[in-house]
């Protein structure tokens, strides 16, 4: 029987969520007895090469990048998981969600202390992914089946989650693993 | 003392006459969650966590005094989830980024989302853009994380016995303010007493953030509430 296939990715996110994902120390060697990996910053990965089960989300839609490569999650993903506060509620960079967009890209490339007076400008190259007016949480752009906050959740509650997954069996949750911060 | 018989869930219970059943379930070892209630302050029941329900009927177990033979239902599966939509809504109705929030680990509704287990709030955020209040020396009152719970308001007075916060306005555009003037004449003792009213971390001491470790905060390895259903809450 072929194994479980995971894919992993990091939209508007700082790969914490990931790094705490290599915090399962030892498990790893387990994990990867028990699932294969598909389009994945940790195999670089960069296309899906085939349906997978289990797609952990890492941050949330800032751009119109992060909006399409979190479609086609959806799409190739049986399962999709929200990992870490940034992909369940938009986490730090839904800072800005409070504050007009101009003034946020104002304050950063016109009139921040570190741009030469007068010489700034808004980046504007078609070849850059679009700006969103905010930063969404992953399940106001696609369905998402579950979540796991935290920043980042801890390595013992993403290890929980995902056997869990994998083997098809209820998640085991202690007071421990669910925290916001 | 004249005592009441009654039952929390089928558990039998004694109150003493005039207790509201939020004191009485305590006394029991019994945890109803509170937000808006404190200690020694006047209950208002405005934040309704505490529902309850007695005989069919949804009520505030702050402000409800406990009567004979009164069967209280505190831990139906509705009422639970009754309880935790109201902290999913207090969620989203502010901006509650606990990563970053000096509260975070010590926090009442942080520590009901987790007693309740909240993966995800099941509204849409709304993103308020609330202007922080940063003049008065010792406090600042961030009013992005303020659940409107009044607990400031009804306990912080200056020595002449004024209001040193008030709620101005009325439903979803209430807003706390701080009187300048009285603000300014708050001593450390008065100032850390605010911090420790403010049920979130809306009202902060200047320059005390973070002073705890992580692992060593209120909330971090046990549930809001375990103190009261160990019976050492008394
Ligand atoms: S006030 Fe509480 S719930 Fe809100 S951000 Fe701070 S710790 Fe989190
Ligand atoms: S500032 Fe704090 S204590 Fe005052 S109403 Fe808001 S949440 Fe309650
Ligand atoms: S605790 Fe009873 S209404 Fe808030």
């Amino acid at each position: 029987m072929s194994k479980p296939v995971i894919a992993t990715t990091s939209l508007a996110g700082c790969f914490g969520c990931h790094m705490s994902l290599l915090d399962i120390d030892e498990r790893i060697l387990k994990l990867v007895d028990l699932v294969e990996f598909n389009k994945s910053p940790i195999d670089d990965i960069k296309r899906f090469t085939k349906p997978v089960d289990v797609g952990l989300i890492e941050g949330g839609c800032c751009n119109s990048e992060n909006v399409a490569v979190l479609r086609s999650f959806r799409k190739n993903c049986k399962v999709l998981v929200s990992v870490g506060e940034c992909a369940v509620m938009g986490g730090l960079p839904a800072l800005r969600n409070s504050i007009p967009l101009k003034e946020c890209l104002e304050e950063a490339y016109l009139n921040s202390p570190t741009v030469d007076p007068g010489s700034g400008i808004i980046p504007n190259d078609e070849d850059l992914p679009i700006i969103l007016d905010k930063v969404y949480p992953c399940h106001e752009v696609v369905k998402i089946d579950y979540f796991l906050p935290g920043c980042p959740p801890s390595a013992d509650l993403i290890w929980e989650a995902v056997t869990a997954l994998v083997e098809g069996r209820p998640l085991n949750l202690t007071y421990d693993m669910i925290k916001f911060d | 003392m004249s005592e009441i018989r009654f039952t929390i869930d089928g558990k039998a219970c004694l109150a003493e006459r005039g207790q509201t059943i939020v004191e009485a379930a305590k006394a029991n070892g019994v945890y109803i969650p509170v937000l808006c209630n404190y200690e020694a302050l006047k209950p208002v029941g405005s934040c309704r966590i505490c529902t309850v329900r007695v005989a069919g009927r949804y009520m505030a177990s702050c402000t409800q005094p406990v009567t004979e033979g009164m069967a209280v239902e505190n831990t139906a599966p509705d009422l639970e989830d009754m309880r935790k939509s109201l902290i999913e809504m207090l969620f989203v109705e502010g901006n509650h980024f606990c990563p970053s929030c000096e509260k975070s680990g010590n926090c009442e509704l942080q520590a009901l989302g987790y007693r309740y287990k909240m993966m995800v709030p099941r509204f849409p955020y709304l993103w308020p853009g609330r202007a922080l209040l940063a003049g008065s020396p010792l406090l600042m009152l961030e009013r992005n994380r303020c659940v409107q719970c009044l607990r400031c308001v009804r306990g912080i007075t200056s020595k002449a016995g004024r209001k040193v916060f008030a709620a101005v306005e009325r439903g979803p555009h209430v807003t706390i303010e701080i009187d300048p003037k009285l603000a300014a004449k708050l001593s450390e003792e008065e100032a850390r007493r605010a911090m420790d009213i403010c049920p979130v971390g809306a009202i902060l001491r200047k320059e005390k953030g973070f002073a705890l470790p992580i692992g060593q905060r209120k909330f971090d390895h046990t549930p809001i509430g375990s103190d009261i259903e160990k019976g050492t809450g008394r």
